[in-house]
């Protein structure tokens, strides 16, 4: 997921050209306090008027907490991007708040409630504590992500290359994200010069459970899909996994063997991520 | 009339005489000869023990007797650096030197103190393979009578060989040199590494001037210039501004776009079948061209693929990747680095090459011919293919040809990698200022916004495809470019010629036009 400062035209424009699964395009942090109208009012024409190539894009609003919260959603929502993401959710009332404007705001256009969705970013610690029922509160909260900058300076803590301070709360936030069967996105890597301390933070934001992982700087892209692509091998014992599968399948054998080892529904779906990721087309195996 | 790739070029051009139009990129070389003839090196003889040795520059000049009318020649390896070739051009001017013919293989900024001697007839004609900087602003309004001609380096090795470029005098700039003038650029304090552009000059100009900052003990090895070739040596104080001439190791590019591009690129060199062990590779020395290296580097590893050689301009890159056993062997025509300089003293694998033995496509086999890829840039390209590298958006000269010809004829697969617009101005466009390197010579377009495969290469559009490429229409690109930045106010020109481009083949490809002023 690549942040776009919301008041960086060239950048605006360019989103969708690097690869990225996902688009953020900010109206919070990124944006200083006297350009918040101007962003506002570009990021509501680009998402109109550039071709995004098929990228998913969110908005960052403000929190309605601000003075910009409130306007930024009334001009943000109508246009339906993908899914609006709101930054330091605390609890289940903010959201619930969150959700009754938007859907205010959807019903004055004649739009439907389940075509957009919310990722609730967690910030704070307050919002760590809450974050399994704030996963869990509404269907239209498909992902949950972390904002480790703001984490660590509400816990006054120091941000490290390690994440060691805010390790319990990627953990309890992956663990909050599956336990409702939604996606979890890491926080950002921020020395985009250290391609090799992005990578390790990245294979451990994998091994924790984090579906996909945040970006600053459109170089960082490359090594998060590296990271997060199945190797050849894995690839290629998911497809004779599947393949096996179909076989046995239409034998009417349910659970079978591949090299002396059992295959079950675990495993199954296990090779069937492998190759959505290898956007492999299982019917055609 | 228009051309064979329907540019306007005229078939007579006073001052100039019939032009010999282009026919096509491989048409003249079928033939397996060249029509003109090639000239004999100049007859010379030198008395056992006479000494070469100048007191200055001036002295140098002096005697070899310069006259109006005459062809002086310089190399570009010092870059931006250079302090020879205005130093040479400014003691010609006063000695009241007229209707001088300049020969260098390219001009840059630091040559702007030319431009009064343009104005005042002191130049009047110039031959080069780029111009950049107030002299292309100038040409493009029509400082002189004559149009300057742009070749590319295997062509201007062709001209001097056929004699078109006649040189009467070549000053040559070295960064070590002995006192009968073998010379080379590849240790001193000014080292600049190859001497490439510099070895046709030594054996067909009838005088020969090796100017240095770095006297040797005989002998100066290695020889790139050699002595029985030489006429005049001089010692200077300096040679040029070494932080100009090269600097230290050069840096893959941190641009987001560059590097996108560079991946795709280095994508479609995987999937267009000549990514095979053996293969051969030329980069540009910079931007999205020389990223590219770095993708394929990656991929060279990952799979255990070795290639053969890397040609061309060379930098600390292409260096590193021979020193990791991935190619075996650089052959170096211009180094752009202060890193490659000891590489090219040490290594064997690393060779100096000359510019015919490069790229002159009228012998028997040039290397750029042996090329498996290359990846060059591009200013414009247009639906054709056709791609400009010497004139900007405003129609000025401020680019070069170089070997951007010469190794898209050459090379099996020709990719140019460019962002599909800069700015506000559109690269991919339906018309283009000025063709340097023809469209049937170019194989793959890639931008930030697609792949596109020339029309001639439907086998490779498969393959691309098949690898599941972004690949897409030209004309498709073009319209979704136009949509985002909108079209262009047309530049106007007069209809004075103020450059020809001068195809590899001696064949007149394009003229640049001069630029219409606000006043005119």
């Amino acid at each position: 997921m690549l942040y776009i400062p919301g008041n960086n035209p060239a950048m605006l424009q360019q989103g969708g050209i690097y690869g990225a699964d996902s688009l953020l395009l900010d109206l919070e942090d990124a944006v200083a306090l006297n350009q918040k109208d101007s962003a506002r009012i570009l990021v509501r024409n680009m998402l109109k008027s550039i071709d995004f190539y098929g990228t998913e894009v969110c908005v960052r609003v403000n929190h309605l907490d601000t003075p910009f919260g409130l306007e930024d959603l009334e001009e943000i929502v109508p246009l339906q991007p993908d899914a609006i993401r709101y930054p330091k959710t605390e609890t289940v009332e903010e959201l619930e708040r969150l959700i009754q404007i938007i859907e205010a705001i959807e019903d004055k256009h004649n739009l439907p409630h389940n075509k957009m969705t919310i990722h609730a970013m967690i910030e704070t610690a307050l919002g760590v504590q809450n974050v399994f029922r704030i996963a869990k509160y509404s269907k239209r909260v498909d992902a949950i992500t972390i904002g480790g900058q703001d984490l660590t300076a509400d816990m006054n803590i120091k941000s490290t290359k390690d994440g060691s301070g805010i390790d319990l709360a990627r953990k309890m936030i992956v663990m909050a994200a599956k336990a409702n069967k939604i996606d979890a996105i890491d926080t950002v890597f921020v020395d985009v010069n250290d391609e090799e301390g992005l990578r390790k933070d990245t294979e451990y934001a994998k091994q924790i459970g984090f579906t996909g992982k945040a970006v600053i700087n459109p170089r960082q892209i490359d090594v998060i899909h590296d990271v997060y692509m199945p190797t050849d091998d894995e690839i290629r014992k998911a497809y004779r996994i599947m393949k096996e599968f179909k076989k046995n399948k239409e034998a009417g054998i349910g659970v079978f063997a591949i090299d002396g080892k059992m295959i079950d529904a675990p495993v199954m779906a296990r090779a069937a991520h492998v190759l959505e990721l290898a956007r492999i087309d299982i019917d055609s195996i | 009339m228009k051309n064979i790739i329907g540019r306007e070029v005229p078939e007579y051009i006073e001052g100039v005489g019939k032009i010999d139009m282009f026919v096509g990129a491989w048409e003249k070389l079928k033939k397996g000869w060249m029509d003109e003839v090639t000239i004999s090196p100049p007859n010379k003889a030198k008395m056992p023990h006479q000494s070469k040795s100048c007191s200055d520059l001036e002295e140098a000049i002096k005697k070899t007797s310069p006259k109006d009318g005459m062809t002086v020649s310089f190399h570009h390896h010092l870059r931006n650096g250079d302090n020879i070739l205005v130093q040479s051009i400014d003691i010609l001017a006063k000695m009241g030197i007229k209707n001088i013919t300049l020969a260098s293989s390219s001009l840059n900024e630091v040559h702007n103190p030319l431009l009064k001697y343009l104005k005042d007839g002191t130049i009047t004609k110039i031959w080069s393979s780029g111009i950049r900087g107030e002299i292309g602003k100038a040409i493009s309004e029509g400082v002189l009578d004559l149009p300057v001609t742009i070749h590319s380096h295997g062509g201007r090795a062709r001209a001097i060989h056929t004699g078109k470029i006649d040189l009467d005098l070549a000053i040559i700039a070295a960064s070590a040199a002995d006192e009968e003038g073998n010379a080379t650029g590849s240790h001193g304090k000014s080292a600049f590494g190859s001497m490439g552009y510099a070895g046709i000059d030594s054996r067909y100009a009838k005088q020969v001037i090796i100017v240095t900052d770095n006297m040797v003990e005989y002998p100066c090895v290695p020889i790139s210039i050699k002595q029985n070739f030489v006429d005049y040596v001089v010692e200077v104080e300096s040679i040029g501004d070494a932080s100009k001439i090269a600097t230290g190791s050069t840096r893959i590019t941190k641009s987001p776009m560059d590097l996108r591009i560079a991946r795709l690129a280095a994508e479609v060199i995987e999937h267009s079948g000549f990514f095979e062990p053996g293969f051969s590779f030329q980069v540009g020395a910079g931007g999205a061209s020389l990223a590219v290296a770095k993708y394929i580097r990656e991929k060279m590893k990952k799979t255990e693929i070795k290639g053969s050689f890397i040609l061309g301009g060379v930098t600390s890159y292409g260096v590193d990747m021979l020193n990791e056993g991935l190619f075996n062997a650089i052959f170096d025509v211009q180094s752009f680095d202060a890193a490659v300089c000891s590489s090219i003293m040490n290594n064997s694998k690393h060779i100096e090459i000359p510019a015919s033995l490069y790229a002159n496509p009228f012998n028997c086999g040039c290397m750029t011919n042996k090329l498996d890829v290359v990846v060059l840039g591009a200013l414009e390209i247009d639906l054709d293919f056709n791609v400009n590298v010497i004139t900007g958006s405003d129609g000025t000269v401020r680019g070069a040809s170089g070997g951007h010809s010469d190794t898209a004829s050459g090379a099996n697969l020709t990719v140019v990698v460019c962002p599909s617009f800069r700015g506000r101005l559109p690269i991919v466009k339906k018309s283009i200022h000025t063709v340097v390197t023809p469209g049937e010579t170019i194989d793959v377009l890639v931008t930030e916004r697609g792949i596109c495969v020339n029309p001639k290469r439907p086998e490779l559009e498969e393959q691309l495809t098949k690898a599941g490429l972004n690949v897409r229409k030209i004309e498709d690109l073009q319209e979704e470019v136009e949509g985002i930045v909108g079209k262009e106010k047309e530049v106007e020109y007069t209809d004075k010629i103020v450059g020809l481009i001068e195809y590899r083949d001696g064949t007149i490809i394009d003229v640049i036009r001069q630029v219409k002023r606000n006043e005119q």
